[in-house]
C-alpha cells in the first residue's frame, strides 16, 4: 500500500507538469493584450517597456520555467514563513497579480474561506442527506419512497444551479422575504443574533449546491446498497438471529460505503469547479468568482495559477480515492 | 438447470426427448434484436415520456420558425413587457394577449420566438458538441483497445485529460478564443465553432474509456480470431464486427453527452461567455432576464424549464437506452 502511494503520488508530477503546460500553452496562444486597457495617448515605446517589465518579453519556455519556480518554490517558502516566522523567502519574486499588483496567493487566501464554508458545507450536508435516502430507496426498493427518490435525483442532475439559484432568490427572499438574496462576505459572526443571519444567508447557496452532490451521492448509495442486499453473507445473518437493524446498518451498508466513500472523493474537486457559477449567483466572493473576474480582466498569472489549484485538487482526490478504496476492500491490492 | 423436472419412468423420458425432436422449427416465432430492445424500452414509462419529449422539442425548434414567423431581433418598443398569456387567468388588467402568447421583453422583442431561436442554438450545440465527443471518444477507444502498442499512452492521455479541470478550461478557452474566430467566422458562427470545439474536446473521456473496455473484451472471443483467420484486415474486422458490437455503449454515453453539452452551453451564456448579446440561447435569455425576476419572474422561468426538461428527458432516455440495452435485464 505504502509502495503504492509513493508510485502514485511520483507518477501525479509529471500529470500535474503537463497540465500546467496546457494551461500555460492556452494562455500563450490566446491573443488577449494585457496593455488593452492602457489609455492610447501612452507612446507604444513605453508600452513596450510596460510589457517587458511584465515578464513578457521573455520567451515562452523562460516565463513558464519562472512561474514553476515561483509556484513550486516560492510560494511554499512563503508559507513556510508565515508558518513559522522565518524568513526564507526575503527578496524573492512572488507570482503577481496584473490587476491588483498584489501577490496572487495572498488574494488566493483571502477569498479561500468564503468558498471553503459555502462548498464543504454543501458537500457535508449533501452526503448528510444523501446517504439515509440512498440506504432506504434501495431497502424498499420499487416502494413509493424509491420511485420518488429516484424522480428527485433525476430532477437534481437535471436542473442546473444557474436555474435552482434564481428560482430560490424569487421564491424565499422576494415573495417570501424569510432569506436575504446576496451572500454578504464581510459579515462577522460574534452573538448569537449575527450566527442567525450568517446561517440564514448560507442556507440557499449551500442547498443549491447540496441538491446535486445529494442526487449524485443517494444514487451511488442506492446502488451498492442493491448489490449487497442479495448476497450470501446478507442471508447468513439473518440466518444466525441478527436483528433487521444490525444486518442493514452495520453488514450491508459498511461493505456499500466502499465505492460511495471514493465517489465522495472524486465528486471533491467538481464541486469546486461547480462552485463558479453558484458563487456567481449569490455573489459570493469565492475563489470562483474571482477567476471570473480575472479572466474578464486579463489577468494571466492569475488565472493561471487558480486554474493549477483546480488540477491539484483533482489529481490530489484521485489519488485519496484510490488509496482510501484500496485501505477499505482488502480484496483490492494494487501490486 | 437445477429446477428441471424429473420424469417418471424411462419411457415417459424417452417419449420426451422424442417429442422435442419432432419439433422442426422454433416454438416461438424468432424475434429480431432490436424488437426486443424496443420492447424494453417500452415499459420504462420515463424513458418513453423523455423519448418523445426530446423528439417533441426537436421538431418545435426545427419548425417552430416556420409556424411561428416573428422574428426573435424585431424591437417593437411601444409592445414592450407583455405578460404571458396566463397571467390573465388571475389578473384581468395585464398587458398579454395572443399576439405574443409568452409575452415581450423590455425591448419588444417576442419571447416565443426567443424560445425558439435559443432552442435552436442549444440544441444544435448540444447535438454536434456530443457527435464531436463521440467520434473523439470511439477513435480513441476503438485504437486503445484494438492496437495494443496505442494502449498504454492513449490511456495515459485520456487519464491526463480526464484531471484538467473542465469548466475553468472551458471559460478559459472561450475568452481567449474569442477575438480571432468572431474575425474569421462572424460573430455568431465563431461563437458557434468554438463552444461545440471546446465542449467536443473536453467530454470525450468516459466514452473512450467505456468503448476501450468492450473492445479489449470482445477482442478474445471465438468470432474475431475467426474473421482474423480468414484473413480480415484490422480495419475490417473493426467497422464489421468489433463496432456493431460496442453501440449500445456508445448510444448511453451519448445521452449523457448530450445533456452536458446543453448544461454547459447554458452555464457558459448564463456567465456571459457565451454567445453576443443579441443572439438568444436558453441560457442567454435566463442570464438576461435575472436582473429583473422580480416584475417578470415568467422570464427566468420560460429558459429554465426548456433546459431543465430537455435535460431531464435526455437523462430518462438514457436510463431507459442502458435498461432496453443490457441483455442481462432485458426479457426479465
Amino acid at each position: 500500500m505504502l509502495t503504492f502511494t509513493i508510485r502514485r503520488l511520483v507518477l501525479s508530477i509529471p500529470t500535474l507538469l503537463f497540465i500546467s503546460l496546457v494551461i500555460f500553452g492556452l494562455l500563450q496562444l490566446a491573443p488577449g493584450d494585457p496593455m488593452a486597457q492602457v489609455p492610447l495617448t501612452v507612446p507604444p515605446e513605453v508600452k513596450q517597456k510596460m510589457r517587458e517589465a511584465l515578464g513578457l518579453g521573455e520567451a515562452w519556455y523562460i516565463q513558464y520555467y519562472k512561474w514553476l519556480v515561483q509556484f513550486f518554490w516560492v510560494e511554499p517558502l512563503v508559507f513556510t514563513d508565515w508558518l513559522f516566522g522565518t524568513s526564507f523567502s526575503e527578496g524573492m519574486q512572488r507570482v503577481i497579480s496584473w490587476q491588483t499588483r498584489s501577490p496572487v496567493m495572498d488574494i488566493v487566501m483571502q477569498r479561500m474561506p468564503q468558498t471553503l464554508w459555502v462548498v464543504g458545507l454543501a458537500y457535508v450536508v449533501g452526503i448528510l442527506i444523501a446517504i439515509p435516502i440512498g440506504i432506504y430507496s434501495a431497502y424498499r426498493h420499487y416502494s413509493l419512497f424509491d420511485q420518488a427518490g429516484t424522480f428527485i435525483t433525476m430532477i437534481g442532475f437535471s436542473i442546473p444551479p444557474f436555474f435552482t439559484g434564481p428560482l430560490l432568490i424569487v421564491i424565499f427572499s422576494v415573495y417570501l422575504g424569510w432569506l436575504p438574496s446576496i451572500y454578504d462576505t464581510t459579515h462577522v459572526v460574534t452573538n448569537w443574533a449575527t450566527f442567525k443571519i450568517q446561517f440564514m444567508q448560507m442556507i440557499m447557496p449551500v442547498m443549491v449546491l447540496a441538491l446535486q452532490t445529494t442526487a449524485q451521492i443517494s444514487r451511488y448509495m442506492r446502488g451498492a446498497m442493491l448489490d449487497n442486499l442479495n448476497q450470501d453473507y446478507v442471508r447468513t445473518a439473518r440466518a444466525k438471529g441478527l436483528k433487521e437493524a444490525t444486518v442493514v446498518m452495520v453488514h450491508v451498508l459498511r461493505n456499500s460505503m466502499i465505492p460511495v466513500v471514493t465517489v465522495i472523493a472524486l465528486g471533491m474537486p467538481a464541486i469546486f469547479g461547480g462552485a463558479i457559477i453558484t458563487e456567481n449567483v449569490f455573489k459570493v466572493n469565492g475563489i470562483g468568482q474571482l477567476l471570473l473576474t480575472a479572466l474578464f480582466a486579463n489577468d494571466l498569472p492569475m488565472v493561471m495559477t487558480l486554474t493549477f489549484i483546480f488540477a491539484i485538487l483533482i489529481v490530489l482526490f484521485n489519488l485519496i480515492a484510490d488509496i482510501l478504496y484500496g485501505m477499505l476492500d482488502p480484496r483490492i491490492r494494487y501490486d | 438447470m437445477t429446477e428441471q423436472a424429473i420424469p417418471a419412468s424411462p419411457i415417459e423420458a424417452d417419449l420426451e426427448t422424442f417429442g422435442a425432436l419432432m419439433d422442426k422449427e422454433p416454438q416461438k416465432p424468432p424475434r429480431a434484436q432490436w424488437k426486443d430492445v424496443w420492447d424494453q424500452f417500452r415499459k420504462h414509462k420515463g424513458a418513453m415520456f423523455g423519448g418523445s419529449f426530446l423528439i417533441f422539442i426537436t421538431l418545435a425548434v426545427v419548425f417552430g420558425p416556420y409556424l411561428w414567423d416573428l422574428a426573435p431581433t424585431t424591437l417593437d418598443i411601444r409592445n414592450k413587457n407583455w405578460r404571458p398569456i396566463y397571467t390573465l387567468l388571475f389578473d384581468g388588467d395585464a398587458t398579454a394577449g395572443w399576439a405574443h402568447p409568452f409575452g415581450t421583453d423590455q425591448l419588444g422583442r417576442d419571447i416565443m420566438a426567443q424560445m425558439i431561436a435559443g432552442g435552436r442554438v442549444s440544441m444544435a450545440v448540444g447535438w454536434l458538441a456530443m457527435g464531436l465527443a463521440l467520434v473523439i471518444g470511439t477513435l480513441i477507444g476503438v485504437v486503445a483497445g484494438y492496437f495494443k502498442r496505442m494502449d498504454f499512452w492513449l490511456m495515459r492521455f485520456t487519464d491526463l485529460v480526464l484531471s484538467l479541470p473542465v469548466l475553468p478550461l472551458v471559460l478559459l478557452a472561450v475568452t481567449l478564443f474569442r477575438q480571432p474566430l468572431n474575425a474569421a467566422y462572424g460573430p455568431e458562427g465563431g461563437m458557434f465553432i468554438l463552444i461545440v470545439a471546446v465542449i467536443g474536446f473536453t467530454s470525450w473521456m468516459q466514452t473512450a474509456r467505456i468503448v476501450r473496455g468492450d473492445i479489449l473484451a470482445l477482442k478474445e472471443r471465438e468470432f474475431i480470431l475467426a474473421a482474423r483467420s480468414i484473413g480480415t484486415t484490422p480495419i475490417k474486422i473493426i467497422r464489421r464486427h468489433l463496432l456493431p458490437n460496442v453501440v449500445s455503449p456508445i448510444m448511453v454515453s451519448a445521452t449523457l453527452g448530450l445533456a452536458t453539452a446543453i448544461i454547459t452551453e447554458s452555464a457558459l451564456s448564463f456567465l456571459g461567455v457565451g454567445f453576443p448579446s443579441d443572439y438568444p440561447t436558453w441560457g442567454k435569455l435566463l442570464a438576461d432576464a435575472v436582473v429583473r425576476m422580480q416584475e417578470f419572474p415568467e422570464r427566468v422561468l420560460l429558459p429554465g424549464i426548456a433546459i431543465s426538461l430537455t435535460v431531464l428527458s435526455v437523462n430518462y432516455l438514457g436510463d431507459g437506452l442502458r435498461d432496453a440495452l443490457d441483455p442481462r435485464i432485458r426479457g426479465r
